[in-house]
């Protein structure tokens, strides 16, 4: 009888799981039980709460808000890459004042919120109106586009300088000795030598610095500049349906997932040839 | 001012207020508004909040009989923040409109709006003809739905709060600023708003402005409503309109 | 003109007060995130260098999401979303109960979880820079695994991790000025508030610029008298 009773349950039994059920596998298993609920429960939140009246009025604000959004930080962040050089070369330079000026630079935009920044030049430097008109820069400052240009630029350059100047410091000496033993120039030395070795270390920053920028600029609204985050808090104000914000968590995950693996792929590729 | 005091609050604040009330409990009532929407209501060097919905604010919980405390809340929250109960009654000059009608009660109206335009003093700005302009208004305000919706082609810039607008009016970052009559008027005779001037008559009117409250207080509503009509009658409301406007704003 | 030291001082015409609490505010959500942070920061780290997949798979996904979304919508999310959610649950239970998550309490829950997913990037390669004899090494002594952890592992990651999070400290300063926009009265708030109402916005925002200065440079000191205190007991066992 008891063989019987035992002789099925090893037949129908699958093979056994190469690890037990642990502590740490029920835990694990139920967090990511966890994660597959709540993504899930989005899902169902999204679909129950769809509202083609809803999505035609704001789709195309989302749009323009994501265009917003890209168009500020390509811009920002090319902008600030060309002013990160300067500062960087500052930052290097054996002479005192120099040096002092490019760590007072990036100390300061590295440690002040980029949100109190943006408020500065919009509104700090619209209390100026006269003495800029003065000078002719009242109609560049006008624009709340180029206060939010010019905020996130002055920015970024000071993150860019920093990713700049550890990534030529991260190239030994023997780089330089080499290249001046085999009579290349400075400018040669730096173009050929050192910055295709800095840009590999560089790269993974870079990515970072402007993932973080798209995540940073969703502060621009508070200057009338309407990004998707804007878009979002203007269609939430008037809708109250909390949906809004969740397509635009949807987006932004998206934005920044598909740069970040962009990046690794890069990477992957140029690295290729240090890889044995 | 008592900084060991805020410092309290911010500690007490750690934790999460969970609050289990009992419908029959009103001892005190929290009105939210939102502190930047001057003469109505907003904040001086203090901290104190003052202006017209806060006075009469006043007036009606002393007519309710009931204790009153202000929390201040972003305008473009304000209507979520009532709904998860932050507060029991919005009194910020709300306009009544069917779109808020469908998440929150309105009490009767406690004074008549109208959307008016106000541009510098040397601008031949024309209300019939904004073009291409650009104009400038509060976001979430129905002057920014208003305005998108009667000019398309305007260049609109939407500001987190009133203050902001006029500051940009100032400086001529937009051309004209549309708002409420009442907040208007009291910018321009203001030492800031010398600058600018109304421009034409108002171009909407007849925006009755309520008190929001919660879906289901309709008994609070009706309280709110008697206590309304006794200000009105017993003359404390035609004393605080005095104090604030040299013109009659509830309307009839 | 206007007198700046009577707008900056602390009298009845000086916002000076306000700016102070705004500072009392700011420091204090920042030092009540910390230790949340950390810990789920920690936790997360442990789970992404467990043996099982199924802990990895549900840390990485922690660390996309609050890696991923802008911190300014990840404190929305939190405090319109958490409330709505916590109330559904509680109505369940009690229709007449209600719930508030105040904004010092939804920037503490929003910003632990951008710092923890940052935090646990920085334990994890300090981590992986502790070498596998450390660990052989407190077996073979016969600790146990809380042991190792608590008496090996847990000293020298410390040491290895400080500089990272010294730097997330400074991120989260200043992280804490988003939730001036959810309305706590934070530095930026309440110059915000002074410069619309006097009008002197470049003075007012110049001085919390100043102040976000200041607090970046006083952790900068307290965090090297850390690393020389944690750095010294280093040497010596």
């Amino acid at each position: 009888m008891s063989e019987m009773a035992a002789a099925p349950s090893t037949v129908e039994k699958p093979p056994a799981p190469p690890r037990g059920w642990t502590r740490e596998r029920i835990f694990g298993t139920a967090l990511v039980a966890l994660w597959a609920v709540a993504g899930l429960g989005l899902l169902a939140f999204l679909v129950n709460a769809w509202n083609p009246e809803l999505f035609q009025k704001y789709a195309p604000a989302y749009l323009s808000g994501l265009g917003v959004t890209l168009a500020l930080v390509g811009i920002s962040v090319t902008a600030g890459a060309v002013l990160s050089i300067p500062i960087a070369w500052m930052r290097m330079s054996k002479n005192k004042v120099l040096s002092a000026i490019g760590y007072g630079y990036v100390y300061f935009f590295r440690g002040t919120p980029l949100i109190a920044q943006a408020f500065l030049v919009y509104y700090g430097l619209g209390s100026f109106r006269d003495q800029l008109e003065a000078i002719g820069l009242w109609g560049f400052f006008r624009e709340a586009w180029n206060c939010a240009i010019f905020a996130f630029t002055l920015n970024t350059a000071a993150y860019q300088a920093e990713i700049l100047r550890g990534a030529i410091q991260s190239i030994g000496r023997g780089q330089w000795e080499g290249a001046a033993a085999l009579g290349l120039s400075k400018f040669q030395t730096v173009r050929k030598i050192i910055l295709p070795q800095a840009l590999i270390v560089a790269l993974r920053p870079y990515g970072n610095e402007i993932i973080l920028m798209i995540k940073g600029s969703a502060i621009v609204a508070i200057i009338t500049v309407y990004d998707l985050m804007g878009e979002t808090r203007r269609a939430y104000s008037r809708t109250f349906d909390f949906q809004t914000y969740l397509w635009a968590a949807l987006i932004y995950l998206a934005i920044v997932e598909t740069l970040r693996h962009t990046i690794e792929w890069i990477e992957r590729r140029l690295t290729k040839h240090l890889k044995r | 001012m008592p900084i060991m005091k805020r410092l309290a609050l911010a500690a007490s604040a750690a934790a999460i207020a969970a609050s289990f009330s009992a419908a029959n409990a009103q001892e005190t009532l929290k009105i939210g508004t939102e502190g930047a929407y001057p003469p109505f209501n907003n904040l001086t060097a203090d901290g104190k909040l003052v202006g017209f919905d806060v006075e009469i604010a006043e007036a009606l919980c002393e007519e309710m009989k009931v204790e009153c405390e202000f929390v201040t809340q972003d305008w473009d929250g304000i209507i979520p923040a009532l709904q998860a109960g932050k507060f029991d009654a919005i009194v910020a000059s709300m306009s009544i409109t069917p779109e808020r009608m469908e998440q929150v009660n309105f009490t009767d109206p406690y004074y008549v709006n109208s959307l008016v335009f106000i541009a510098p003093k040397d601008s031949d700005m024309d209300p019939s003809a904004v073009g291409n302009m650009v104009i400038g208004v509060q976001e979430g305000t129905i002057a920014a739905i208003f305005a998108e919706e009667t000019y398309p082609d305007a260049d609109l810039k939407a500001y987190p709060t009133q203050l902001e607008a006029w500051s940009d009016l100032d400086t001529g970052r937009v051309d004209a600023v549309l708002a409420d009559f009442g907040v208007q008027y009291d910018w321009i005779n203001s030492d800031d708003g010398a600058c600018c001037e109304f421009k034409g008559d108002p171009v909407s009117s007849d925006d009755r402005i309520g008190i929001a409250l919660r879906k289901d207080e309709t008994e609070l509503r009706d309280r709110f409503n008697t206590a309304i009509k006794a200000i009105r009658e017993n003359g404390t409301y035609a004393e605080i309109n005095k104090k604030y406007f040299p013109f009659d704003i509830y309307g009839e | 003109m206007e007198d700046y030291a009577t707008l900056l001082g602390f009298g009845p015409q000086g916002w000076g007060d306000q700016i102070a609490s705004g500072v009392a505010i700011t420091v204090s959500l920042a030092l009540a995130t910390l230790p949340i942070g950390l810990l789920a920061g920690f936790l997360v780290a442990l789970a992404k260098r467990s043996p099982e997949p199924s802990l990895r798979l549900a840390g990485n996904i922690y660390t996309t999401i609050f890696r991923g979304l802008p911190e300014l919508l990840t404190l929305f999310l939190v405090f319109y979303g958490a409330q709505i959610g916590l109330q559904q649950v509680l109505h369940l239970f009690d229709p007449e109960a209600s719930i508030e998550i105040n904004s010092f309490v939804a920037g503490m829950v929003a910003l632990g979880a951008v710092f923890s997913s940052y935090a646990s990037e920085v334990f994890l390669s300090a981590f992986r820079a502790i070498p596998a004899g450390q660990y052989e090494g407190a077996y073979s002594i016969g600790l146990t695994n809380g042991q190792t952890m608590r008496l090996v592992i847990l000293p020298q990651l410390v040491r290895i991790a400080l500089p990272g999070l010294s730097n997330l400290w400074l991120i989260l300063l200043k992280d804490t000025a988003l939730v001036s926009v959810i309305g706590l009265a934070d530095i930026l708030r309440q110059t915000g508030i002074a410069a619309r109402v006097t009008r002197q916005a470049f003075l007012f925002f110049g001085t919390a610029c100043l102040i976000y200065l200041v607090l970046a440079i006083l952790s900068s000191f307290a965090f090297t008298l850390i690393e020389r205190r944690v750095g010294r007991g280093g040497q010596h066992s």
